[in-house]
């Protein structure tokens, strides 16, 4: 009966839009589309196959490419095991200065990603807080894929937390209540019922995050410019050689984000549709 | 059993004051109430997912207030089902046992015991957006029944259903509190309350305002709240007859084998008769009218109400008549003159137990 209401206003006219309105409106979009989608086909068509075989083949491309990749996935996955039991509680409980904890989350996005990159690098530098504790064990964080991940997750991390509380707070709390009067622990609830009744808006802070990290350029530049990331890359061949030489990167980059993005779009909406 | 001391909870808009009652072992408590009282909070502290603001609750002499929740086996079934909308149904009925952590095997064959127990077997692959209303409730009935509660408590479990189903679900509560299931259930429903009863508290403001049998409270209500919630005053626990060979008017035998016509569809058996004080006429003559219900008897009381006066007689049991005030001077009734009382067959409501 749901469904059939649904389909039932899908094809009916926005009420209060006339339709001349409703065409312009329709237009802006499309230009934003337009502008969208037009600067990264002409990546494409203004690449040659041979230009782009050529990079295909060089091995450093492949490697920052790579490195890129799982990089910007190691650091999702590693912060999601904190982001999503905090989304939880942000979606769940009151407590004071809660406005001011969710602002601290979004800061990041609006923090320039330069500014970001100093002050990470203040962090884990050898005379920072983190990179004083590193060093003391041996371990670099600056320079190293440990740099890149940081710099990619402060500037990503706000989209997992802010899809996932959406998520937490969308499932009814009296689901919740069922499964703790049927015997279930706090722990098995959450792990039971709350994240799997998220999980699509967890998915979709997962890939935004993902995608976000993996795009960052100024705030890894600053802490790690080596070992090289395809967006430090791609910037370092324009810088030395032009738009012809690295064009053929960013396709082939650009090419890996488009294939990675929509298999797991795909595996979401499989998902949603097995639920549904 | 269960003893409920004292139990308040300020809710902003409204509030729980001082709430006392006991529900003992293998009774059917139900707690009526208007809409917004609270019930559902109410029952919320008692399963422990809500703290009280002050009082006790007491299980079996043991004091819930230090027993964590998922000890207490208070079982909770809410009006919507609350169930998992993303496991089947055979999973929803197992989570509690999941949590206890017993065998595969034992699990599966408990989901099919439970699920047998409130005729859900057919159910158990289904998804839970396929079920019925009434098809839900059986299964949330028999995910609760999964912890083998001490209590069951149940939050308007029938209101949210179509006919049928009530009619379902009832009989199904029935038979689960008969095999010695002891329940609380909350509704604002007074024929919900009258079929399934074997006592009735009434909430009001906040409060109980009265407790005892469903006849206690029917016949007697001791605060207008309590008039107007339950509304009617003639109520008599008694047996339904098969109808006889030409339709549906059947013969109900009420206390002191006082015998009244009824139409109705309901089964033969034990049960209560309702009718409302409005449908019955009062004359000095025996009448001459299609009602299949006339009586002789003796007025007992004449007391004026929020509408019209009401007029109690005793035919054997006592019959309220509410009539209007040029009634009772042009008829000339007065304590103790004896007169005719008539309701018609179809005014007549039964609920069967």
């Amino acid at each position: 009966m749901r469904s059939s209401a649904v389909s039932g206003t899908r094809h009916a006219r926005p009420r209060g839009l006339p339709s001349g309105l409703h065409l312009a409106f329709t237009a802006l979009g499309g230009l934003v589309l337009l502008f969208i989608v037009a600067p990264l086909l002409g990546i494409y068509l203004k690449s040659t196959f041979g230009e782009v075989a050529d990079a295909a083949q060089e091995s450093e491309v492949w490697e920052s490419i790579w490195l890129t990749v799982w990089v910007s996935m190691a650091a999702t996955l590693a912060f999601a095991v904190a982001c999503i039991p905090f989304a939880y509680i942000l979606a769940r409980k009151s407590f004071p200065f809660k406005g001011v904890v969710t602002g601290i989350i979004d800061l990041p996005i609006i923090v320039p990603h330069s500014v970001a990159g100093i002050a990470i690098l203040g962090v884990l530098a050898r005379d920072g807080f983190l990179g004083g504790a590193a060093e003391s064990v041996g371990v670099e964080l600056i320079g190293t894929p440990f740099g890149i991940a940081a710099a990619m997750a402060f500037v990503s991390v706000p989209f997992l937390i802010n899809a996932a509380r959406e998520g937490f707070a969308a499932v009814p709390e009296r689901l919740e209540k069922v499964a703790l009067a049927l015997g279930a622990s706090p722990l098995r609830v959450f792990f039971t019922v709350s994240v799997p009744l998220a999980w699509r808006a967890i998915v979709s802070g997962l890939i935004l995050m993902w995608g976000r990290g993996m795009s960052e350029f100024g705030a890894v530049m600053i802490v790690a410019y080596h070992p090289m990331i395809t967006p430090i890359l791609i910037y370092e061949r324009f810088g030395a050689f032009g738009l012809k030489y690295s064009r053929p990167v960013c396709v082939l980059f650009l090419s890996v984000c488009l294939v990675v993005f929509i298999i797991l779009r795909v595996l979401a909406w499989k998902r949603k549709n097995a639920d549904n | 059993m269960l003893t409920i001391r004292n139990l308040s909870k300020s809710l902003g808009a409204f509030s729980l004051r001082g709430v006392s009652f006991d529900v003992n072992e293998g009774e059917y408590f139900v707690l009526l109430g208007a809409s917004g009282v609270g019930k559902t909070v109410l029952l919320e502290m008692i399963a422990g997912l809500t703290r009280p603001d002050s009082g006790q609750i007491i299980l079996d002499g043991k004091d819930l207030a230090k027993e964590s929740m998922q000890k207490r086996r208070i079982g909770l079934v809410y009006q919507d089902q609350s169930l998992f909308p993303h496991l089947s149904v055979r999973e929803n009925i197992a989570y509690g046992l999941r949590c206890q952590r017993l065998g595969r095997l034992q699990i599966r064959s408990k989901v099919n015991e439970l699920a047998e127990s409130v005729g859900a077997q057919e159910l158990l692959d289904r998804n839970i957006e396929a079920l019925s209303g009434g098809e839900a409730q059986r299964v949330a009935l028999a995910r609760t029944l999964a912890i083998e509660p001490r209590c069951l408590l149940l939050d308007e479990p029938i209101a949210s259903l179509d006919a049928q189903s009530r009619g379902e679900v009832r009989t199904l509560l029935r038979n689960l509190n008969r095999h010695g299931q002891t329940m609380l259930h909350v509704t604002h429903d007074y024929e919900e309350a009258i079929s399934l009863a074997t006592r009735i508290a009434i909430m009001e403001n906040g409060t109980i305002a009265q407790t005892g049998t469903p006849e206690s409270i029917f016949q007697g209500p001791k605060s207008e709240f309590v008039a107007s919630l339950v509304g009617i005053k003639n109520f008599f626990k008694g047996t339904l007859r098969p109808p006889c060979q030409n339709g549906q008017l059947s013969e109900f035998i009420g206390p002191r084998g006082v015998r009244f016509q009824v139409l109705t569809q309901e089964m033969p058996g034990p049960g209560c008769l309702i009718f409302r004080s409005e449908d019955v006429a009062i004359s000095n003559e025996c009448p001459r009218t299609s009602a299949r219900n006339v009586f002789q008897g003796k007025i007992l009381d004449i007391v004026p109400a929020k509408l019209g006066v009401e007029v109690s007689v005793q035919i054997g049991v006592k019959v309220s008549a509410l009539v209007t005030q040029s009634s009772i001077r042009s008829l000339e009734l007065e304590i103790g003159k004896v007169v005719w009382v008539n309701f018609k067959a179809s005014a007549g409501r039964f609920l069967s137990e």
